[in-house]
């Protein structure tokens, strides 16, 4: 009985570093350019199938593809961002959120069927000679795939923060996120910074869906439950905190795995948006955010 | 009442009226049902518009509406209530439903409106699709007295009953306390309209259409699944519905319902599943370059026209007349 409890926690933290590397790409890119791009679950779908395509038909190994899925999703992340996004950067902040949303849900019904016509509806995972070996410590099982996912995981989103606090161009990305008019005058290119963040976000959906590709399954349809799990993750941890995004991410993971080690599977998904609620009504900067104004 | 109101109910009642002599003159079903979706979608969309268009609060949650009312009249009426106590009941319980979401989800900023209604609805789906996972079908005599016509008659009456209900909001003071709500809360809350009132209303009306659609959708249907209303694929149609048609607009929805059935059914024909793709990708234009939707075609259209005459005046005088009609919701 313990065992079976410590064991769905264990899973559940796993799954939550997923949840955790897909809630920081779009809380990056709500962060920086206010641009609620919904489809964020549909880019990590297609990095899924990015992944999962180059090892079934050349057989490139999962890890080995992860910067070709981040790859491809820059490359979908440019065309969005030049297509569509852009064109709302000078609207007031509450009207480019709206409108951005509403572009997004255009975007995800497309990517979602065009998915759906070339790759069918079937459930898809990468099933590699190692898939099935998992370390065992205590009669706990740690698969070594989604070991090895979480450490990827925890590594970019460190990355990522690094890049933010240390580099010539992280700095410019948290100035245009503290005032981007400021910013412009002191000779920011904010329309630039706008672009990389929208790419980097687009980028960390590729990956996470091409982790989720290996360690569980991907389908066309998956897209609007992974927009949800971020748009929980990243109002439990709070805008402006990637690290706390993060936690957010393994807190809804361990809550989902209690939920279905309590009340069964079918539920799983409810216990989120529950605590999206709760989050949104007692705390709306979000467990970790800092209190704006 | 003015003259242009009278126009509208007139031609409204005129349009009912050989609609509803559709059925003696044609024997085939296709175009009954194809009639009988236009009209869910119609009252889909133009309720929707209420909350989503007059008073702008974008509701991602419209689909727990549609859900609930469907599920209270199916159940009801499959155990032998009359099927009018089981519709009207069907459309109340989905505003008694709105009244406990409503004051806390206008809390919600902006945005967040919008995801917390999805949030709420895709609870909703999620748990009826585990409690009700059954198909509901019709008992085998009931099946075998199954007749489209008295069907028909039903969503066309609620469907009109919905597109005057909206007209006569939008000329009321409560439907130009919405749009003053919408366009800048602030000032309207300084003047004495009362912005949580004003939303709580148009709410709990969206709420009662979207759930006399569901009650017409259980009532029209042979068998489905009891959890197939609450996807979100039906908030999302009639938003997308409303958006192409002209939101705010009281004309807008009802093209655009109109006008995104008959596509989608036409595609459906000819390839298999191609219609997300241009909706999808009609949506975002609308979304982008015309706010106002296929109305705003028409109107800069007529305006067009109107130039090219003299007499700018009365081009001004009418223009402002337009104000709910005519007005696009994002600007």
């Amino acid at each position: 009985m313990v065992e079976t409890l410590v064991q769905n926690i264990v899973f559940g933290l796993l799954l939550g570093a997923l949840y955790g590397l897909a809630a920081v790409g779009l809380s990056l890119v709500f962060g920086v350019t206010k641009f609620l791009n919904v489809a964020h679950g549909e880019l990590l779908m297609l990095g899924g199938y990015v992944s999962f395509w180059l090892f079934n038909l050349y057989h490139v190994d999962p890890f080995v593809s992860l910067p070709l899925a981040a790859l491809a999703l820059v490359v979908v992340g440019i065309v969005l961002y030049s297509l569509l996004f852009s064109r709302t950067v000078k609207m007031d902040e509450e009207q480019k959120v709206q409108t951005t949303m509403l572009i997004g849900f255009g975007v995800s019904l497309i990517l979602q069927n065009l998915a759906q016509r070339l790759w069918t509806a079937d459930d898809r995972s990468i099933t590699t000679a190692y898939s099935r070996m998992s370390w065992t410590l205590f009669d706990i099982r740690f698969p070594i795939v989604r070991v090895v996912s979480m450490v990827v995981a925890l590594l970019l989103v460190i990355a990522l923060q690094q890049f933010l606090q240390r580099s010539y161009f992280g700095k410019a990305i948290r100035a245009t996120v503290e005032d981007w008019e400021e910013a412009t005058i002191i000779g920011i290119d904010t329309h630039r910074v706008y672009l990389v963040a929208f790419v980097i976000g687009a980028a960390f959906a590729g990956v996470a869906g091409a982790l989720v590709s290996v360690g569980y399954s991907i389908v066309p349809s998956m897209g609007l439950e992974w927009t949800l799990v971020c748009l929980v993750v990243m109002t439990l941890g709070g805008l402006g905190s990637i690290i706390g995004t993060f936690v957010g991410g393994l807190i809804l993971g361990v809550a989902q795995a209690l939920t279905a080690f309590a009340v069964g599977g079918a539920y799983r998904q409810v216990v989120g948006l529950l605590l999206f609620l709760v989050v949104l009504a007692v705390r709306p900067q979000g467990l970790f955010g800092v209190k704006e104004g | 009442m003015n003259r242009r109101d009278i126009a509208f109910v007139v031609s409204a009642l005129i349009i009912a009226a050989a609609l509803a002599v559709v059925p003696s003159i044609t024997v085939k079903e296709s175009v009954i049902n194809l009639l009988v979706l236009v009209y869910i979608y119609v009252m889909m969309a133009s309720s929707w518009n209420i909350i989503g268009g007059i008073a702008g609060q974008v509701n991602l949650g419209h689909a727990a509406f549609f859900g609930l009312g469907s599920l209270v009249s199916r159940i009801l009426w499959t155990k032998g209530w009359p099927l009018s106590v089981s519709m009207i009941l069907g459309a109340l319980v989905p505003v008694a439903f709105a009244l406990i979401i409503g004051a806390p989800s206008f809390k919600l900023r902006g945005v967040y409106f919008a995801i917390g209604t999805l949030a709420m609805a895709q609870i909703l789906f999620i748990t009826t699709r585990n409690l009700f996972p059954m198909i509901s079908s019709l008992p085998t005599e009931a099946l075998a007295t199954y007749s489209l016509a008295p069907r028909y008659y039903v969503a066309l009456g609620m469907t009109l009953l919905t597109v005057l209900v909206v007209f006569w909001l939008s000329r009321s003071r409560w439907g130009l306390g919405m749009v003053a709500v919408r366009e800048e809360a602030n000032a309207a809350e300084s003047l004495g309209v009362s912005a949580l009132q004003h939303k709580l209303l148009a709410l709990c009306l969206s709420a009662f259409f979207a759930g006399l659609a569901g009650g017409v959708f259980a009532y029209y249907s042979a068998g489905y699944y009891l959890f197939f209303p609450f996807f979100p694929t039906w908030t999302f149609d009639a938003v997308m519905a409303t958006y192409i048609g002209g939101t705010g607009t009281v004309i807008g929805p009802i093209i655009g319902a109109v006008f995104y059935v008959l596509v989608k059914e036409i595609l459906a024909l000819r390839f298999v599943e191609l219609h997300p793709f241009i909706f999808g990708t009609l949506f975002i234009l609308v979304v982008l370059f015309l706010p106002g939707g296929m109305i705003q075609i028409w109107s800069r259209l007529r305006r067009l026209f109107r130039r090219a005459a003299p007499a700018p005046s009365e081009e001004k005088a009418m223009s402002e007349s337009d104000m709910v009609h005519d007005r696009p919701a994002v600007e």
